[in-house]
């Protein structure tokens, strides 16, 4: 039996609060993100699951009025994401993120992959095509897209897309990843192949998922976070969650009965 | 385990009727050990044929149950306390049904001995006391179930280390007797496996007990050896 020993730990959130103007929308949030481990993020509608995923990639710094409290340490350097000095391109290009509904842009296959590269002032033709592969690959989607690098994104089906937009996300090398539902628009052959996915991504890329099927946050993650109106009420081996959870609240939801 | 209800109301329902179940079949076994028990200690073997054909349906409800449970599984995907719910009637139904065998096995038992004249066996009635000792622990064991009582599923935990002693002492005190007379033994070695018998239940009724702990609070308390 292997000794228990504390896993490293990629990114915490430390009294983080977070407002959409005047309103709070998350609450004094502590919470671990493990290394190379898939952590689910599990709640009502409305609880602040996107909210807070949103927050370790400053998307919300895209709009005026809304504000960060707290920390969001980021290791092995231990830089609090949320520090005014810290530069949100640099963080995206660390922390990809992957939404519900696929989203590429109406350009070909290889750009959209090769973007988020350039972005980052990648010029010399081999090493794009090198990197792009690499990201296809990485996404399992390589195969069916390799002979088709130059048509329209959009043209996939909505499973090819998704797997495209992960490739985007890992183009750049992120060290955390996030999904936001990412399966909600797919079938159950797509939304297996995305899950497959995820379990090999994790061998080198932290990842963070939002999902609203229970089964799903089981299947996928190592540990398991419920929030409820903007309160991270129980955090713990996915397993525990899943068997014995410690909050009547945690029990409820995830048994589906009414609190 | 949480009072409030499901949303999907179809789903209490499925659970509801699982927890039913598996309380009458718990009944049905009580009254087969019983009756068994009644058989060996009056003589009235008359009923041994009506209980070794209640065993089938002991039987037919492990079977309903068990397809009850993987539907259960199938359609609701069941978590928590209602996953560990579902999975301790599954393990509950197996040591009911072992139960019936047990019953099965005393009611002819209890014929062998009657149809050879049981009265020339002292002691034979201290089995009557132990059979009723681990009866009360298979009924406590269901109510524990039934409340999900963690506090009466430990004492029926507890109490089995005493029946298991009692056997013990049954079978020390048989074995004087046969070997100062040894006309008792065919008798006696029936007697035997009857107490062997009751002592088996009280292990089910034991194992019940613990799976009903493992329901309400997730504990496997199994093989911890706690016990005497
Ligand atoms: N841009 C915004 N401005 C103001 N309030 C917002 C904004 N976005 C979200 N909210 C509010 O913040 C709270 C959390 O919303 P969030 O989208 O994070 O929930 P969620 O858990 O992701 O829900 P869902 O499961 O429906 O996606 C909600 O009350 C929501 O109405
Ligand atoms: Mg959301």
């Amino acid at each position: 039996m292997q000794t228990a020993s504390a896993p490293a730990l990629k990114a915490e959130a430390r009294n983080f609060n977070f407002f959409y103007g005047d309103v709070q929308a998350l609450k004094n949030i502590n919470m671990p993100i493990h290394d190379k481990k898939v952590t689910a993020l599990i709640g009502p509608s409305g609880c602040g699951k996107s909210t807070y995923l949103r927050s370790f990639n400053r998307m919300h710094d895209l709009y005026p009025g809304n504000r960060y409290e707290g920390e969001i340490r980021f290791y092995p350097d231990n830089t609090n994401l949320l520090a005014p000095g810290v530069d949100p391109i640099e963080v995206r290009m660390r922390v990809g993120m992957v939404f519900q509904k696929p989203n590429p842009f109406p350009k070909s296959v290889f750009e959209n992959v090769a973007y988020g590269l350039r972005v980052r002032g990648e010029k010399n033709r081999r090493a794009l095509d090198d990197k792009v592969e690499a990201a296809l690959k990485g996404a399992a989607i390589w195969d069916e897209v390799k002979d088709r690098l130059q048509d329209l994104a959009t043209n996939l089906s909505g499973g090819q897309q998704q797997r495209l937009c992960i490739a985007r996300a890992l183009a750049t090398d992120p060290e955390l990843l996030l999904f936001d539902e990412p399966t909600s628009a797919l079938d159950p052959i797509a939304t297996g192949a995305i899950e497959e996915l995820v379990h090999e991504l994790k061998q080198r890329v932290t990842i963070l998922i939002v999902t609203h099927n229970m089964q799903q946050a089981a299947r996928v993650s190592d540990y398991t976070a419920y929030m409820y109106l903007g309160e991270m009420i129980e955090f713990g081996k996915t397993d525990d969650i899943f068997i014995k959870p410690q909050d009547k609240r945690t029990e409820d939801y995830i048994t589906g009965r009414m609190g | 385990m949480s009072e409030s209800v499901h949303v999907s109301r179809q789903f209490d329902e499925d659970l509801g009727v699982l927890r039913t179940h598996v309380l009458e079949m718990g009944g049905l076994v009580e009254a087969q050990v019983s009756a068994a028990i009644e058989a060996y200690a009056s003589g009235e073997i008359i009923t041994v044929k009506d209980i070794v054909e209640g065993d089938h349906r002991v039987n037919k409800f492990e079977k309903v149950i068990d397809d009850e449970t993987i539907h259960v599984v199938a359609r609701r995907q069941p978590t928590a306390s209602d996953l560990r719910l579902v999975m301790g009637v599954n393990k509950i139904v197996t040591d009911l049904e072992r139960i019936g065998d047990e019953a099965k096995k005393i009611a002819k038992g209890a014929r062998r001995v009657h149809e050879q004249g049981m009265l020339n066996v002292p002691r034979a009635t201290d089995v009557r006391h132990v059979a009723e000792e681990a009866v009360a622990m298979l009924r406590q064991a269901l109510d524990s179930f039934a409340r999900l009582d963690v506090a009466l599923a430990d004492a029926v935990i507890h109490a089995d280390a005493k029946v298991d002693a009692e056997f013990k002492a049954i079978v020390r005190q048989l074995i004087t007797y046969m070997m100062e007379d040894p006309r008792t033994i065919s008798t006696a070695i029936d007697i035997v496996w009857i107490g062997r018998s009751i002592e088996r239940i009280g292990d089910h009724a034991k194992n019940i007990a613990e799976h009903v702990i493992y329901i309400a609070e997730g504990r496997d308390i199994r093989h911890t050896g706690k016990e005497a």
